[in-house]
């Protein structure tokens, strides 16, 4: 068993906490900026869609595993983000100028629509957001000036200080680069005021407020944030498609994006990552699948978004904590084999909670 | 001037007068308790304070402040910190992310500051977190500063709701049955530590307290209340042996 000495406040609140850290960090972050050495094509281009899938995560992560808040209707901001990004190298922006408004972009429409969303929670929350991606979608199919309706429009290549980013190699880091600078804003955010005023939200509107907290500032915040990351994740994942269409950006991603924070573990940035590579590698797996499965099954329509919504369901049922929950629970077997108690992670309930104040 | 003071208090839920026309003044540095059975409107007074209800009628202020109509997230700031009578904890957080954002009020940094984690913004967390520390010392939580509390015992929660309050550094204190669910030790503790919070934090108290025994140790003055109303007001002897106290506890 391992026991974190701690010997002053500031080893609580920096991003690096033990030499533990130090090490397996610094291992995962030298196997992936190696990975283009040692992997092959196919696979780095799928490990680049996992980060760019982990960037909107982590925006996700933020208002449904951080503020309490649920959304089915991140698809739109993926697409917000994307549409205005490729519109804007359309029309000669230079690349860093154009990402950074996509994003600033899909923040601004997040707080808009954080302010009909604000007395809402639960089933309504998600049922609102979902009809406003309904919406955000409907605009992309008609509004053919812009967004070149069904046909799509093509989007421009990423070049950066004259290097044409859409290398796979290049784009490979340039998306893990930007994956890893939200998971520090992100970090940054969880370890001060703002962030926890998020959790208190999630946890007790009542005594969030009376500690002083102001709700719908801190749930404005909560979806300004998450917008603004998922919308740069749009802007990468439209080079990444390199042609843009709607129906890239329907309910069944909403429903990707949702699934990769509750498999990965709601309140949990480690959550993100699990959720991201499970979620970004899953269509693979279920296409292997497909092939090997006899035709009755492998031709049945519509068998990819049944195996997600399948899945989401097991996890809310049996593993509430999702995968990095499991990885937690598994750790702690081999660290205190042979005393690993079963019970140490059933939750107890040892009082009884009115609703009175609600 | 008193710290607090409230005049001709009502509310109703539809028909339901939970209080009625109570008037009370709470002086600065007293222990004040609240008694009576069970639905006399005790908690609601507590919800009219902090604003979590909007009262019918009357006035509320404190500090010579009208704060009847205050914003409910504004009263914290005005030196208002409170318990619930459940314990309304964050529940997935440590002990020590629930004291912290008992210091929320006292946050200077903006959203960009945090984002960055600028220098000011380490500053202000080791400083909410030397605050904090003294509280969790006052209070005797060490053991339990890294434990989330979802996994804690009912009594140490209710010392951790106390702490969070006390990191608000108020005024006003305001606790809801405190010795609710503690076993006897521990209401002893409780009887010692609010001494504490009275004298040497200087803290005025209002507290619901159903243990007679707590409430005559540790109160200056006992407002007694039944059905909403207000039976008196005086010292816990005189309020222990007022008739109307007397009968509506007994039920006559
Ligand atoms: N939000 C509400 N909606 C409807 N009725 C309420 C509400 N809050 C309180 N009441 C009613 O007001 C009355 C007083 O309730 P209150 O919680 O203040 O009692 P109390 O004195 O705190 O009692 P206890 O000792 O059981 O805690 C009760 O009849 C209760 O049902
Ligand atoms: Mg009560």
């Amino acid at each position: 068993m391992r026991f974190i000495r701690r010997t002053d406040y500031e080893q609580d609140i920096n991003l690096v906490q033990h030499k533990g850290h130090v090490l397996w960090y610094g291992l995962l972050l030298l196997l992936v900026f190696s990975a283009p050495l040692w992997l092959d094509r196919f696979l780095l281009g799928e490990f680049t869609y996992v980060f760019i899938y982990a960037i909107a995560g982590l925006g996700l992560m933020l208002l449904v595993g951080y503020t309490g808040l649920v959304s089915l209707g991140h698809a739109a901001f993926l697409a917000i983000g994307a549409y205005v990004h490729a519109f804007l190298l359309g029309h000669g922006w230079p690349f860093p100028l154009s990402m950074l408004f996509a994003t600033g972009f899909s923040a601004l429409v997040g707080a808009l629509i954080a302010i009909p969303a604000l007395r809402m929670t639960g089933i309504y929350l998600a049922v609102a957001t979902l009809a406003f991606a309904v919406i955000v979608e409907q605009v992309l199919v008609h509004w053919e000036a812009v967004t070149g309706g069904f046909r799509g429009m093509a989007v421009p290549k990423p070049v950066l200080f004259g290097i044409n980013f859409s290398d796979p190699t290049l784009f490979y880091f340039l998306s893990l680069l930007l994956l890893l600078v939200s998971l520090v804003l992100v970090m940054n955010i969880l370890r001060s005021p703002s962030g926890r005023a998020m959790t208190a939200v999630r946890d007790s509107e009542t005594s969030a407020e009376s500690m002083g907290i102001h709700l719908a500032g801190t749930k404005t915040l909560a979806f300004a944030l998450s917008a603004g990351f998922t919308g740069l994740a749009g802007a990468l994942f439209a080079h990444r498609l390199t042609y843009l269409a709607p129906d890239a950006f329907t309910i069944v991603t909403s429903i990707q994006l949702l699934l990769m924070v509750v498999v990965g573990g709601l309140g949990s940035l480690h959550g993100v990552v699990f959720g991201a590579l499970f979620v970004g590698l899953l269509p693979q797996i279920i296409a292997i699948a497909r092939d090997s499965a006899p035709p009755v099954v492998a031709q049945i329509p519509g068998l990819e978004p049944a195996v997600f919504g399948l899945i989401m369901i097991l996890f809310l049922i049996y593993e509430p904590l999702g995968i990095y929950g499991r990885w937690q629970k598994i750790r702690q077997f081999f660290e205190e084999f042979p005393l690993y108690r079963r019970a140490t992670h059933r939750r107890q309930k040892t009082f009884l909670r009115t609703e009175r104040l609600r | 001037m008193s710290l607090l003071e409230a005049e001709q208090l009502s509310i109703s839920f539809g028909g339901v007068k939970a209080v009625q026309s109570v008037s009370f003044s709470v002086e600065a540095g007293e222990v004040f308790s609240i008694v009576g059975p069970n639905g006399a409107g005790k908690t609601t007074i507590f919800n009219l304070i902090s604003r979590i209800y909007d009262s019918t009628a009357g006035r509320l202020s404190f500090s010579g402040q009208d704060i009847t109509r205050v914003e409910t997230h504004a009263v914290a700031g005005l030196g208002i910190a409170r318990t619930f009578q459940n314990t309304e904890l964050f529940e997935q957080e440590t002990v020590l992310n629930n004291l912290l954002i008992g210091c929320h009020i006292h946050r200077k940094t903006r959203f960009w500051q945090d984002i960055l984690f600028s220098p000011s913004v380490r500053r202000q967390e080791l400083a909410f977190r030397r605050a904090v520390e003294d509280v969790i010392d006052l209070l005797d939580l060490q053991t339990y500063r890294h434990q989330i509390i979802g996994n804690l015992p009912y009594g140490v929660r209710k010392m951790v709701e106390i702490a969070r309050a006390l990191c608000l550094k108020p005024k006003l204190l305001l606790l809801d049955e405190p010795s609710s669910g503690l076993n006897p030790e521990e209401t002893d503790d409780l009887a010692f530590w609010l001494e504490d919070i009275n004298e040497a934090l200087g803290i005025t108290v209002i507290m619901v307290e159903h243990d007679m025994n707590l409430v005559g140790q540790a109160s200056d003055r006992v407002m007694a209340m039944a059905d909403g109303q207000l039976l008196t007001i005086g010292s816990p002897a005189e309020v222990q042996n007022h008739p109307e106290v007397l009968r509506a506890y007994l039920g006559q």
